[in-house]
């Protein structure tokens, strides 16, 4: 058997792990063992019902008056009885695949191998896996009869295809008072209006380039007229010009935006892993050499305390001669 | 308030990543070093959990003797003690790691007094294995929560934010002792000041022989991942640029023609 937890929302497997499904899939049918899902939580059952066109032939829907919120040690507990006779126990490499596997791992003293990009399903059990957020890549091996890891996030593509339903199987852990002591307790919930930096189709990113907070306005400004959401390098952050929740990269967001402007940002790769899902870069730098213009598919040499404003003058040049022309 | 932080030395690399001929370590002779973002963050609100409430902070790491820099770093922010776990410098697993720091928090507090939290990254730079904090807490028999963006300490009792997967803060809240793994934002570091630096290089280190436990995954070999990178399109120079940027903001939709 092939393990895989499947994470799900109000009833909808979530999206990164219908792409650990598909590599279960691929694991199952290397190694001739069937694939089986486990779900937590409210409309576990409706995400259940769906998860055959994904290769799954039994789902275990677990149970229990004591599991009504996220316990990631419960969790665990509940998979690793689940688990014996299984030949690979996986998860989403999200927050909580990550955090549920490790504590699988701290249970059973399994080694656990986090964000994998590709396993060959065969006796030595190869694998790649991230490092540096994906800015370097480990080939590495797993022994044992059982293996835990999770699926780096957008390493594998959905697959699916129609294939008989998943037969649904409730399962009711045994869980101690130990297994339950981290639980989410409370909630709060996103402030809504504003733009969000995760979801902007363009980000205006600005780096140390900018020089200080007040220098922000000019990119603001170019935000406000492109409908775009304002982010930053971990300089701007860590100097204290800019809150963390703008920070783009390895230990800040990953974004994915049609377009990102990158002003006074050099490109690290601690950096580039945050931003390098955008469809393009553009780039304004004094620097004709930084390290970002091998990811630029434009660029624009030149001080951005003089580029950033001359763009947003001539946007809105643009738009006043548009409306003239419109009038006229 | 006794207080642990683990942190864990790796190269500060910047625009690109060289290896070694043999491909097994990034090549770090030009490169400083340093420590993981969210460590140095879980190093601040070390120092300022006991300014605040009394105590003792104490930093550990396992690593190769210049592993010793990373813990002055953290000494010079405040941090009163640190602990080097010495090795040769190869990769330790995080099995192996886990056990080593479940060794020396027990022989550390059969020394002084235990340890109310220990704080960890929520995920080292380099390996990222996110788990080394979760085993050490599962070592010690302790509740662990991850991916903390606010701690607040109650009577006996430690509370944790945490952003949730679709917007918004999850709350959690655990008995102390705990183990608490941090994330980049929950603070803004301070600088060391010069008389930090100094007090932190007269403070003597505590040095420890960590021993190893058999883990895996086992490392076969690093490689760069594969990527199209292609030639800029230059639109200009300065602010003349201008009006190429406006027409390719046109043609990629951004703003209306
Ligand atoms: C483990 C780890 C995690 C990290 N995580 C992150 C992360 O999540 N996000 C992140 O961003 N960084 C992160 N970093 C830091 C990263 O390594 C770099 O230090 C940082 O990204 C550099 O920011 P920068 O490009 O703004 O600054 P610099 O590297 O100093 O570059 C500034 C650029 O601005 C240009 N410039 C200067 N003045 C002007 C001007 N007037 N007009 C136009 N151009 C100008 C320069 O030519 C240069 O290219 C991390 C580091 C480590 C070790
Ligand atoms: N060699 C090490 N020495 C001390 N602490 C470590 C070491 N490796 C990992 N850690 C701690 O464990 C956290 C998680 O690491 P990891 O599980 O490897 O991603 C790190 O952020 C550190 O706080």
């Amino acid at each position: 058997m092939i393990l895989t937890l499947v994470e799900q929302t109000n009833g909808q497997p979530d999206r990164l792990s219908l792409e650990t499904l598909a590599l279960a899939r691929r694991l199952g049918s290397g190694l001739g063992a069937p694939v089986h899902a486990v779900l937590f939580g409210t409309g576990a059952r409706d995400a259940a019902a769906d998860l055959g066109r994904h290769g799954v032939g039994v789902a275990h829907v677990v149970e229990h008056e004591r599991l009504d919120a996220y316990a990631p040690a419960a969790w665990a507990a509940a998979l690793a009885q689940l688990m014996s006779g299984a030949k690979v126990v996986l998860a989403a490499g999200s927050e909580r695949g990550n955090e549920v596997m490790a504590h699988v791992g701290a249970q059973t003293g399994l080694p656990m191998a986090a964000n994998c990009t590709d396993v060959s399903p065969r006796d030595s059990f190869g694998l790649v896996r991230q490092r540096w957020a994906g800015s370097l890549l480990e080939d590495a091996r797993l022994d044992g009869d059982m293996r835990l890891l999770t699926v780096a996030p957008h390493a594998v593509a959905v697959e699916e295809s129609a294939g008989p339903a998943a037969t649904i199987e409730t399962f009711r852990p045994e869980l101690t008072d130990r297994d339950l002591r981290v639980r989410v307790v409370g909630r709060v919930e996103a402030e809504k209006g504003k733009i969000s930096l995760a979801d902007a189709r363009v980000v205006v990113g600005g780096g140390r380039g900018v020089g200080g907070p007040e220098a922000f306005g000019i990119l603001e400004e170019l935000a406000g007229l492109l409908g775009a959401a304002v982010g930053v390098s971990r300089v701007a952050t860590s100097a204290g010009w800019r809150p963390h929740s703008d920070q783009i990269g390895q230990t800040g967001l990953r974004i994915a935006p049609d377009l990102y402007i990158a002003c006074g940002i050099s490109g690290a790769i601690q950096h580039i892993v945050g931003c390098k899902a955008a469809k393009r870069i553009l780039v304004i730098n004094k620097d004709a050499d930084a390290p970002i213009m091998g990811r630029a598919a434009y660029a624009v040499i030149g001080d951005l305390h003089t580029v950033v404003p001359a763009i947003s003058a001539e946007i809105r040049r643009v738009r006043a001669n548009g409306a003239a022309a419109g009038r006229g | 308030m006794n207080i642990l932080v683990c942190v864990k030395r790796v190269p500060a690399t910047g625009g690109t990543i060289v290896l070694t001929a043999d491909e097994q370590e990034i090549d770090t002779r030009y490169l400083g070093f340093t420590v993981s973002p969210h460590e140095e963050c879980a190093v601040e609100e070390a120092v300022r959990i006991v300014e605040a409430r009394g105590g003792t902070s104490t930093v550990l790491t396992l690593g190769p003797a210049a592993a010793e820099d990373q813990l002055r770093d953290a000494l010079a922010v405040g941090i009163e003690r640190g602990v080097l776990l010495e090795t040769d410098g190869s990769d330790w697993d995080a099995v192996a790691t886990a056990g080593a720091i479940v060794d020396a928090v027990k022989s550390q507090e059969s020394a002084a007094a235990p340890f109310d939290l220990l704080l960890f990254g929520n995920e080292a730079a380099d390996t990222g294995d996110y788990q080394v904090g979760i085993r050490v807490a599962a070592g010690l028999d302790l509740p662990v929560v991850i991916g903390a963006k606010a701690i607040e300490i109650l009577d006996g009792a430690v509370r944790v934010r945490r952003e949730a997967a679709g917007g918004g803060w999850e709350i959690y809240e655990v008995p102390l002792p705990a183990v608490v793994a941090v994330k980049e934002g929950i603070n803004l570091p301070r600088y060391p000041s010069v008389p930090g630096r100094l007090r932190a290089r007269k403070k003597e280190i505590e040095r420890m022989t960590p021993e190893r436990r058999a883990g895996g995954p086992e490392k076969l070999r690093l490689r760069l991942p594969v990527e199209h990178h292609q030639a800029a399109e230059i639109l200009g120079s300065g602010p003349d640029a201008a009006p190429r940027v406006v027409e390719v903001l046109q043609k990629l939709g951004v703003i209306a023609s």
